[in-house]
């Protein structure tokens, strides 16, 4: 059967909205609630990797559905397609939307609730990267915004350890802040374009300069753009909503932040600029800039590098790492070459597993032992020898290891900007970026020796280990991680070909 | 004379006078709500007939089109809504239940006329139809707050009225007549002519109509009256006012302002007016609404604010603009209704307004709490809801005007009202319950509340339903 008979994007897109209407209408008990979820993410998952085995290698928009018609006088329509970006996106939604489920099996506090805003998110997420109507694409930006209020503010860290409403209150408006812009923006492109004006994103990505009158100047409607996704990201210095966040949320709502809300507003700065491969949404603006955003990119991976070294709550510090880890992104972005966009996308990727596991294990941490603070935990490689080491596995993928995804990914943005020429100081922007990883070395080893490897102590005799679903997950995370760090070219024949454009 | 373009009117006026006889044998005055809705199918089916429609008639007094028309069914439809989730608040008074409804309709019928005119003296007498039902209905609960309360808007709502009648004249001693074609002719001699600044007594008179309008729109500075009316008032009543009251005074705006002064030479000048002014209320009712506690008080300034972002839509003068308001009243009527529908069913178990008193929500009755939640979602602007998508619209048509200022300062507002609508969100999410005791609702409330809720997601994914017929009431010239 061709696969592109059943519409599997839209299928794959509404399949968690369809289980969390079934668990509202339908089903009322905790544990039947949890299997509905993971059954309903599964299928997603499942078909996203069948996507992915069925997607042409050459590149190109594919499985596209639409453009069907919506608001028909604007011009805005129902126009799902992905291409290598766009997939690998989808792939590591669905494969962190079907983790997440099992990570917060243990939540037993309105567990009906809790599940259905999870998979409100998954499907708000899943529509960012399948979208190629902006119009569309807002909208699912946007739809993201409640569950993950909700998800942080009812289930987060309550006070005194942390300020879940705090928090949640603050992610949503600093998002809305920078939606804020972004829908100007995208309004002003709208208008930009000749009559009849168009929403679609192939369309202005594939018409080019001339193609465009401008109502206001390009670079404008960049930045408006821009800034939404700067926020997104994060960009140094619009990142304080993001230790925040992070901090605050439940674990699984965590891994789900790191390993793909983030990549949002990546994703949409390579659409941006790159397109679908061809000339970007507002052509010819980011090279002008390109210095003093490479600039923002260094000063995010040093600063948040500095500061990830000074913290002392464990999940705190691996959200500091996160921005320093986008940074590379973005570098790897504004270098403009084939390979430093594709090792940009690699390292979204990459992000998204390594942080998302991560976070997945000290949450575990904090399960077994109570405890997030690092100077009081201490010596817990022998009290829970699994945790340890599959920590330490993330711990080394995340400082850029090889045979893990992480060296692939950070290897490839570095190779690919430094060969650049996109502006004068890159090579000085690269050298400077790569001391990040030396500090990134620093904290990931110096944290897992204070957390693991020093004298046990007694209070945590006994606290236990991963039970077996715990291990099936991390495993599962732990493989993916070594699979596309021995073999990086399963994804990279995916993503290359869409830049292929780029010298 | 043609009467059937007069029936809806006509027809409403009569339910009315029946409801007011019928209450003097009827014991069982829920029948009274019953019949009230019921007659209300026949003004709405009047208005389905006439649908497409374009014609003038009373020498030119009535105008007929696709425009007034939208503006009928709206206001019927609230209407119908509002006289269905007051059932049962108004089943606790002793008397008077019959005239309730009776001036329900009858205001209904005022606000209905109002869109339906293309002439200043009938506009005047619409609005004053509408306007001393709503005094009445302000009032009707008769304890201190609500007799301030309509104590309150008649005063004010009798100056504005004198203000607005002022400007009327001061525009019929320039143009000599009172019927908006026929002054869009002689303005338009007058701009040619370039004798334009040389009348100030016209521009005074647009100037005092603006003012007239912007006490029903609740656009700054006229918006004085808005908190102490909405918190004293019954909360059905308070619900009809935000939505219906403000509808009709933008359909008059957009009627006479387009069809009047709707010379290009002149347009720019008031719509920068508006632009204005919608810029300050939005940020004004925002900023206020901020350090309300209860939250009857809260909707009012944030209707202060969309009266802001719905003069974003008359700022862009355009087809686009119209029909952006268009849409946007009639999103804002099912959002807003479907919020107050809430409250309404709140405060009649818990007895309060006050914003604290919703902690817990959720836990004693899931369903009204994620109802409240969503509208108050859809009036932030957040998708998939249907205050999202008129927003989108308008500030699209807004941006085709090169009204880019404007459009930021509303978002920005958006972002602003996200605090403290989500406050009340949060209570209800997040505190913890008085009791555990379920909030009752009866069938006229739920299926109010149905019909809100549903129209809300429904036009917000799929917003083409309404927003074809708003385009085609806006197509209709001026």
């Amino acid at each position: 059967m061709d696969i592109e008979s059943i519409h599997p994007l839209t299928v794959i897109l509404f399949l968690p909205a369809a289980g969390a209407v079934v668990i509202a209408l339908l089903i009322k008990e905790a544990k039947a609630v949890r299997i509905t979820a993971a059954l309903f993410t599964f299928i997603a998952f499942a078909l996203s990797v069948a996507l992915f085995v069925a997607f042409d290698r050459d590149g190109g928009l594919q499985f596209v559905e639409g453009p069907a018609r919506w608001i028909e006088s604007l011009g805005a329509q129902y126009y799902l397609g992905v291409d290598g970006l766009g997939l690998s996106m989808v792939i590591l939604t669905t494969f962190l939307g079907l983790v997440s489920v099992f990570v917060s099996w243990k939540i037993n506090i309105r567990v009906r609730e809790y599940y259905i805003w999870l998979l409100l998110l998954e499907t708000g997420i899943l529509g960012v990267f399948c979208s190629l109507d902006l119009l569309l694409f807002f909208l699912f930006w946007e739809v993201e915004l409640i569950p993950m209020y909700m998800l942080i503010s009812i289930w987060g860290t309550p006070p005194p350890l942390g300020r879940k409403e705090y928090s949640a209150t603050k992610f949503v408006i600093y998002t809305l802040f920078g939606s804020a812009f972004m829908l100007a923006g995208i309004l002003c492109l709208y208008f930009s374009t000749p009559e009849p004006h168009t929403f679609s994103m192939v369309a202005i990505a594939s018409g080019g300069v001339e193609w465009l009158t401008p109502v206001i100047p390009l670079a404008s409607i960049f930045f408006l753009i821009f800034i939404a996704f700067a926020i997104k990201l994060p960009v140094f210095p619009l990142h304080t909503w993001l230790p925040d966040a992070h901090t605050d949320a439940p674990t699984a709502v965590s891994v789900i932040l790191a390993g793909v809300l983030l990549k949002m507003g990546a994703y949409g700065m390579v659409r941006l600029i790159a397109g679908f491969g061809d000339g970007g949404l507002v052509p010819g603006v980011a090279e002008d800039y390109a210095t003093i955003i490479a600039a923002f990119a260094v000063v995010s991976v040093l600063y948040g590098a500095a500061a990830t070294m000074r913290q002392t709550d464990l999940k705190k510090l691996i959200a500091y790492s996160s921005v320093s880890h986008m940074g590379f992104v973005l570098l790897g972005i504004f270098a403009f070459t084939q390979l430093s966009l594709t090792g940009a996308t690699l390292q979204m990727f990459s992000h998204g597993l390594i942080t998302g596991l991560l976070f997945a294990m000290v949450g575990l941490v904090y399960d077994k032992t109570h405890q997030r603070q690092i100077p009081v935990l201490g010596g817990l490689a022998r009290q829970m020898p699994v945790i340890a080491v599959v920590f330490s596995i993330a711990g080394l993928a995340a400082l850029g290891l090889p045979t893990t995804i992480g060296f692939a990914a950070e290897f490839t943005v570095f190779l690919g900007s430094f060969t650049s020429d996109a502006y004068y100081w890159v090579q000085a922007m690269v050298v400077l970026a790569v001391l990040g990883i030396v500090v990134g070395a620093g904290y990931i080893l110096w944290m897992l020796e204070r957390v693991f490897y020093r004298e046990p102590k007694e209070k945590y005799d006994g606290v236990g280990d991963a039970d077996n679903m715990e291990k099936a997950y991390i495993f599962a995370f732990v493989i993916l991680i070594m699979l596309f760090g021995v073999y990086p070219r399963l994804l990279l024949d995916v993503i290359s070909p869409v830049f292929s454009s780029w010298g | 004379m043609d009467f059937w373009l007069l029936s809806p009117e006509l027809s409403i006026c009569g339910i009315a006078l029946l409801v007011i006889l019928l209450d003097l044998v009827i014991e069982q005055k829920k029948l009274l709500a019953a019949i009230s809705v019921a007659g209300l199918i026949i003004p709405i089916a009047f208005t389905i007939a006439l649908w497409g429609e374009t014609e003038t008639s009373f020498s030119g007094m009535l105008v007929v089109d696709d425009f007034s028309l939208f503006f009928k069914f709206l206001i019927y439809g609230i209407a119908a809504l509002v006289i269905l989730s007051s059932v049962d608040y108004i089943s606790k008074f002793a008397r008077f239940q019959g005239e309730y409804y009776a001036l329900v309709l009858l205001s209904a019928g005022g606000l209905a006329l109002m869109a339906t005119t293309g002439e200043l003296i009938s506009i005047y007498i619409s609005l004053e139809l509408a306007s001393i039902s709503l005094y009445a209905l302000v009032a009707f609960l008769k304890d201190s707050k609500s007799s301030e309360a309509g104590l309150k808007y008649m005063i004010l709502g009798a100056i504005s009225s004198a203000v607005l009648l002022l400007g009327m004249a001061f525009i019929f001693g320039m143009t000599g007549t009172t019927h908006l074609d026929e002054i869009l002719t002689r303005v338009s001699e007058l701009v040619a002519g370039g004798q334009l600044w040389d009348t100030p007594a016209l521009l005074l008179g647009i100037v005092l109509m603006v003012a007239g309008f912007g006490f029903k729109i609740a656009s700054v500075p006229f918006q004085m009256w808005v908190p102490d009316v909405y918190e004293g008032a019954p909360t059905p009543i308070t619900a009809y006012l935000s939505v219906a009251s403000k509808a009709a005074g933008f359909a008059v705006i957009l009627r006479v302002f387009h069809a009047a002064f709707g010379d290009p030479l002149i347009s720019g000048d008031w719509a920068m007016i508006f632009a204005v002014l919608g810029a300050i209320s939005m940020t004004l009712g925002n900023v206020v609404a901020i350090a309300q506690t209860n939250i009857k008080r809260m909707l009012g300034y944030s209707s202060i604010a969309h009266a802001g972002y719905i003069m974003v839509g008359l700022a862009a003068i355009s087809t686009l603009g119209k029909s952006g308001v268009l849409f946007f009243l009639a999103g804002y009527a099912l959002a807003n209704l479907g919020a107050f529908i809430a409250i309404i069913v709140v405060s009649s178990k818990i007895g309060s307004d006050q914003i604290s008193d919703y902690s817990g929500m959720v836990r004693r009755s899931p369903v009204l709490a994620l109802i409240l939640a969503f509208c108050l979602i859809s009036l932030i602007g957040i998708p998939p809801t249907v205050g999202f998508m008129a927003k989108f619209y308008i500030f699209n048509a807004a941006i085709q005007q090169d009204l880019l200022w404007l459009v930021i300062i509303a978002v920005l507002n958006s972002v602003i009202s996200a605090y403290y609508y989500l406050r009340v969100v949060k209570v209800m999410y997040l505190g913890e319950p008085a009791s555990e005791e379920a909030v009752p609702s009866s069938i006229p409330l739920r299926i109010t509340l149905a019909i809100t809720s549903l129209g809300v997601l429904v036009l917000g994914v799929y917003p083409w339903l309404v927003l074809k017929l708003a385009e085609t009431a806006a197509a209709i010239a001026p």
